[in-house]
């Protein structure tokens, strides 16, 4: 008998009780940090279902990034002293809620509990694109996201970039073109700036390996191209770096670069190897690499000038 | 009882959960937490279909890892220009209440 | 040899799960703020230093040893860090 089924079930409840926590906090700060939590412990269990590719991924981006967003978004709404009022709704109305919640809780534990046996599963052709014509690929999901499911990944990168696009649209008129507000107004303090100047090289360094080990290893480019964003917006929240403005091309030009480089690479694949997204086999590997590298560099502009937000005022000094 | 089965229940639960916060909670901060919340669950529930999913000498279907990989950037994304559009509204109502009844819905019928 | 490498590795994990607990007792039992974050850095620091020399025998080759290495001098630097920020935020808002 193996401690491991016992320590999986203090795992998920541990999971449960913190998102129940950051459901029922009072104050939305708590809550954020909860969230935060949460999303370390959900790396975790993803570890245990053998996703450790995903896990970094929820840890980076669900726990980090997405915990600097709300954070920083709770501190500009209480900034502007908007009026955060709107009443909690009536008994009635909780009472409907929980009871409709625990039924779809239970119809999808249902489902869970009575899916197919055998599952059915995509794993052999994944196995085939990491495997084949030439791409030599050790982690098969870097394979499903670059060869096997190439159109979903560069649709994907498009969406990212159009996010930011609507983001910025948001802002006022006369703003366009300017710079986000910095993450953070104040002057920062003493050890945040030592931290930033710390963490941030050695932070992207790992990022950088996170991306190169990722062709054989858990990693990739969303991940090491995440960790590169969280760097640079610790750098931003030390106020060592400031945002850039919206207008400058060299940002544009990173947004794009992933989608754009995929799209051509993707376009030159029907005349190199005779069909859309089809790497020719003596440099599959090689080109895969050099998509990744657009892909990384753009993941990690786009995320924080994500959570930068639209360009600031334009009646401001 | 197995690792799989149980992360399906967690994730069931916390569909549930997000589900509840997205309704009960009044302000839309809050409610963009609780849709996290739904997210995370719906992506635990297709990770266990990844890894019930083994085969071809992985552990793991890495199909639907991806594809998870994927959606949880794109949610960030989502939840990123949520945020902005809750503070466009702050800034243009001065108050970020949803509902057309409550006080902000209220002061800006009076100001018309 | 092993069973010397086996049996640090009980002794330094054992006792740095010890700090673990002795830290979340102290989270939670604590009055204020400030001695909460006394006992959260103590464990963190100490605790996480503790279980990575335990697993140093247990690493398949030097570059993974490293690695756990600087995990915990990341943790270290980023808990001190944050340790220091809480804290100067405490007395901020006590002033």
């Amino acid at each position: 008998m193996s401690v491991l089924p016992l320590l999986d079930v203090g795992l998920a409840l541990l999971v449960v009780a913190v998102a129940t926590w950051t459901m029922a906090a009072r104050d939305l700060f708590a809550s954020v940090l909860g969230y935060v939590a949460y999303g370390l412990l959900l790396a975790l269990v993803w570890v245990r279902l053998h996703a450790p590719d995903i896990g970094l991924t929820e840890a980076a981006v669900g726990g980090g990034v997405t915990g600097v967003l709300l954070v920083t978004a709770g501190k500009r709404l209480d900034a502007l002293k908007a009026a955060t009022s709107g009443a909690a709704p009536r008994l009635r109305v909780k009472i409907l809620a929980g009871a409709l919640s625990a039924l779809v809780a239970g119809a999808l534990a249902f489902v869970v509990a009575s899916l197919p046996t055998p599952a059915p599963s995509l794993a052999p052709q994944a196995a085939a694109a990491a495997a084949g014509p030439g791409a030599g690929l050790g982690n098969p999901i870097t394979a499903v996201l670059i060869s096997y499911r190439a159109f979903d990944t560069m649709l994907e990168k498009i969406v990212l970039a159009l996010a930011v696009l609507g983001i910025w649209s948001v802002g006022a008129d006369a703003a366009w073109g300017g710079a986000p507000a910095p993450l953070r107004k104040a002057r920062p303090d003493g050890a945040m700036v030592l931290l930033a100047q710390i963490l941030a090289p050695i932070g992207a360094l790992i990022g950088v390996h996170i991306f190169w080990v990722g062709a054989d290893a858990p990693g990739g480019a969303f991940q090491g191209g995440a960790l590169l964003a969280a760097m640079w917006m610790v750098a931003m929240m030390a106020r060592l770096v400031e945002a850039p403005r919206i207008g400058s091309r060299a940002l544009r030009l990173a947004l794009i670069s992933g989608p754009a480089v995929f799209l051509a690479v993707g376009l030159a694949g029907i005349a190199m190897a005779g069909s859309f997204f089809a790497f020719p086999p003596a440099f599959a590997k090689a080109l895969i690499l050099f998509i990744e590298t657009f892909m990384v560099l753009s993941v990690a502009v786009a995320l924080p000038m994500m959570v930068a937000g639209p360009p600031e005022g334009g009646q401001e000094p | 009882m197995n690792a799989s089965l149980l992360a399906g229940l967690v994730g069931a639960a916390l569909v549930g959960l997000g589900l509840y916060g997205l309704i009960a909670h009044p302000h839309p901060l809050r409610k963009l937490l609780a849709f996290n919340l739904v997210g995370s669950g719906v992506f635990l529930v297709f990770g266990v279909v990844a890894r019930r999913g083994a085969a071809a000498g992985y552990a793991f279907d890495p199909v639907p890892q991806a594809m998870v990989i994927t959606g949880i950037v794109v949610a960030f994304a989502a939840s990123a220009l949520a945020v902005a559009l809750i503070l466009r509204l702050a800034v243009a109502s001065g108050g970020v209440s949803l509902d057309p009844q409550g006080p902000a819905g209220r002061d800006a019928g009076e100001m018309e | 040899m092993s069973f010397l490498a086996d049996l640090v590795s009980l002794a330094a994990i054992g006792a740095g799960v010890f700090f673990f607990i002795a830290g979340t007792v102290g989270l939670l039992r604590f009055p204020d703020s400030l001695t909460r974050l006394h006992a959260l850095s103590k464990a963190d620091n100490l605790g996480l230093g503790l279980i990575v020399l335990g697993l140093i025998p247990r690493a398949e080759n030097p570059l993974a040893a490293f690695k756990l290495v600087v995990v915990w001098a990341l943790v270290l630097l980023s808990g001190a860090s944050t340790a220091q920020l809480i804290g100067r935020a405490l007395r901020r808002g006590r002033e």
